[in-house]
């Protein structure tokens, strides 16, 4: 599906629109508005228009009683990375978390709103979507590296065999692209067969990244993935996920303001549960129409 | 004020005094266990030999031997084993996994810590009710076993929901988040990761259960038994295998001591205490057991 071809009309009247205050109280404009018209940041001119991968209509979502997310609208764009930034506490990776559903582990938790995953428009919040068939459909990186204590090998592979891959030169063949593609293979393709926990903190994390794209997803999020690694690790994965950005949608939450400047090509800055700025992360870093933004991309924000 | 110097001087006593304290309460633990076994080893250790171990019950003490009442220890473990390992783990899974947290998991939950406290005796009452009275399973084996096996369930189900808890969230939400169902996170993952801790807690429960003597009473073990398991569980003959035997009476060690004991004459002391020996020298290989696959598991994981 591709945007720029498809009918505007329509595509307005089903995105709900986010309020934008400090442009004009009652001024309204749709998340899509910024995919369309933007200016695509300079280093990307080549590519090609962006197209949704996911668009948010609407959602609330609840702990129990305690309502974290207030009525978010928001479109994650097919081979763009969006950046999630915001102060602690303000729903970042809650937000991210709705995209696969891991919330429904735990007891008391609750969304509202439509969550459509194109092109098959599955609403992903639905009842009766099934959260295991979606969370194969949508990958997801975790703030702190968690590999099984299981050997490299069987990481990557896990995903694969959840999917009834059973065939060994298929899984072998699989498991070193995933590790090729997370530029881990000539470190580890000598140890393949030893314990996941062998490896440093950031070779961990990207043997995580690998065991979750070979499980081929559609959409890949990623909760604050180098918060718990060194400056040389966090560089690598940065570098990777500007690779991964040429085969999936990328959500990253991130509270470092310049790997969101220099990792991601749209930026949403949410504030209590709220989505208060989304747009191109040039214009949310040199251009912010709203105060709050201003504020905490400039580290004034208190 | 006293000065810096004084303050300092009079915690670093306290300091000392306490840990001459806590070298006192441990080497007391420590003397009565090296006693104990030392007297135990002192009265029995020259009364076992091959004749002990392979020999039935006699009524004189020297040609007494304890081969009914081990190979009847082993077999009870067995039947325990099996029955208490599966249904625990599996209990202790579906509480700690599928079970909704909620008012009626808390009450359950409350009610098996206090279980794991019951007086064994009261199991054997139990048991003497359940299996032998309701479904008519005789004193036999098979009864034994599963009293025991009622006996140390709690204990399978708390060991097995605490290895389980140990078990970081993160590793279960990266296998949710690959797509696993719970049966899968439980099968692949948690299940593999927990097994040292599940481990420790059956080889207690079964050290404990093997040293049970009054719930076996209760159920009706027979001191003087002259006979091993009838009939043999392997044969030559089709089918090869046969569960009949654990419908024969059976006895075990601790029963057997116990009637030993009893006794008048002091040669039999010494066969009470040999039998002893016996006993805890299964314990002790069933706890090493426990540590080597405990070793073996925590090698491979570290969280």
């Amino acid at each position: 599906m591709n945007l720029a071809a498809a009918d505007e009309k329509p595509v307005e009247r089903r995105i709900p629109a986010i309020a934008d205050p400090a442009v004009n109280g009652s001024m309204t404009r749709s998340p899509l508005a910024y995919t369309n018209n933007m200016v695509e940041p300079t280093r990307h001119e080549h590519d090609a228009p962006p197209t949704p991968k996911v668009t948010v209509e609407s959602l609330n979502f609840f702990y129990g009683a305690v309502q974290a997310l207030h009525n978010l609208s928001f479109v994650l764009a097919e081979n763009r990375v969006t950046a999630l930034i915001g102060p602690s506490g303000c729903g970042k990776s809650t937000f991210l978390r709705c995209f696969n559903r891991i919330h429904d582990l735990y007891p008391g938790t609750r969304y509202e709103g439509r969550i459509t995953l194109h092109p098959s428009g599955t609403n992903i919040i639905d009842k009766s979507v099934d959260p295991i068939e979606m969370r194969m459909r949508i990958g997801m990186v975790f703030q702190k590296p968690n590999p099984f204590p299981k050997s490299i090998f069987e990481n990557v592979a896990y995903g694969l065999r959840l999917k009834g891959i059973t065939n060994k030169n298929e899984l072998c063949d699989r498991v070193e692209i995933a590790l090729k593609s997370t530029a881990i293979w000539e470190e580890v393709k000598h140890r393949l067969h030893k314990s996941a926990y062998e490896m440093s903190g950031g070779q961990q994390q990207r043997l995580c990244i690998a065991r979750t794209i070979a499980a081929e997803p559609e959409v890949l999020l990623m909760d604050e993935p180098c918060s718990a690694l060194d400056p040389i690790a966090t560089g690598k994965i940065e570098e990777l996920i500007r690779e991964l950005r040429k085969k999936y949608a990328v959500l990253i939450v991130t509270h470092n303001m310049q790997q969101a400047s220099r990792a991601s090509d749209y930026t949403a800055f949410m504030y209590l549960g709220k989505i208060v700025e989304f747009g191109p992360t040039q214009q949310i870093f040199t251009n912010p129409t709203v105060k709050d933004t201003e504020d905490y991309v400039t580290g004034r924000f208190g | 004020m006293d000065s810096l110097a004084v303050i300092v001087a009079r915690r670093k006593r306290q300091d000392k005094l306490f840990g001459a304290l806590g070298i006192a309460c441990t080497s007391l633990g420590l003397i009565m266990l090296v006693v104990l076994l030392g007297d135990l080893m002192y009265q029995g250790f020259g009364r076992i030999n091959w004749q002990f171990l392979t020999s039935f019950t006699s009524r004189r003490a020297g040609s007494a031997g304890i081969l009914a009442a081990w190979v009847g220890s082993l077999a009870v473990m067995c039947i325990t084993g099996l029955t208490a390992v599966p249904l625990g783990v599996a209990a202790g899974v579906y509480m700690e996994e599928y079970g909704r947290k909620g008012r009626i998991n808390t009450i359950i939950e409350v009610n098996i810590a206090n279980l794991a406290g019951v007086p064994s005796i009261i199991y054997g009452l139990m048991g003497l009710g359940v299996f032998i009275t309701l479904f008519d399973f005789g004193r036999s084996f098979l009864t034994g076993g599963l009293t025991l096996a009622l006996l140390i369930l709690p204990i399978v189900i708390v060991a097995t929901r605490e290895a389980l808890r140990t078990i970081p969230v993160h590793v279960r939400e990266a296998a949710y988040a690959l797509g696993a169902t719970k049966w899968q996170v439980v099968r692949h993952h948690l299940l593999p990761y927990s097994l040292g801790g599940i481990t420790t807690g059956v080889i207690i429960a079964m050290s404990r259960a093997i040293g049970e003597t009054a719930p076996l009473i209760a159920v009706g073990a027979v001191a003087y038994l002259a006979s091993l398991p009838q009939p043999a569980p392997f044969s030559g003959e089709f089918p090869f295998v046969s569960f009949e035997w654990i419908e024969s009476p059976f006895t075990v060690l601790p029963i057997l001591m116990f009637n030993w004991t009893s006794r008048p004459q002091a040669d039999f002391q010494s066969n009470a205490a040999a039998a002893g020996l016996v006993l805890i020298a299964i314990t002790l290989s069933l706890n090493a057991i426990a540590i080597f696959i405990r070793y073996r598991a925590r090698r491979r994981i570290k969280w």
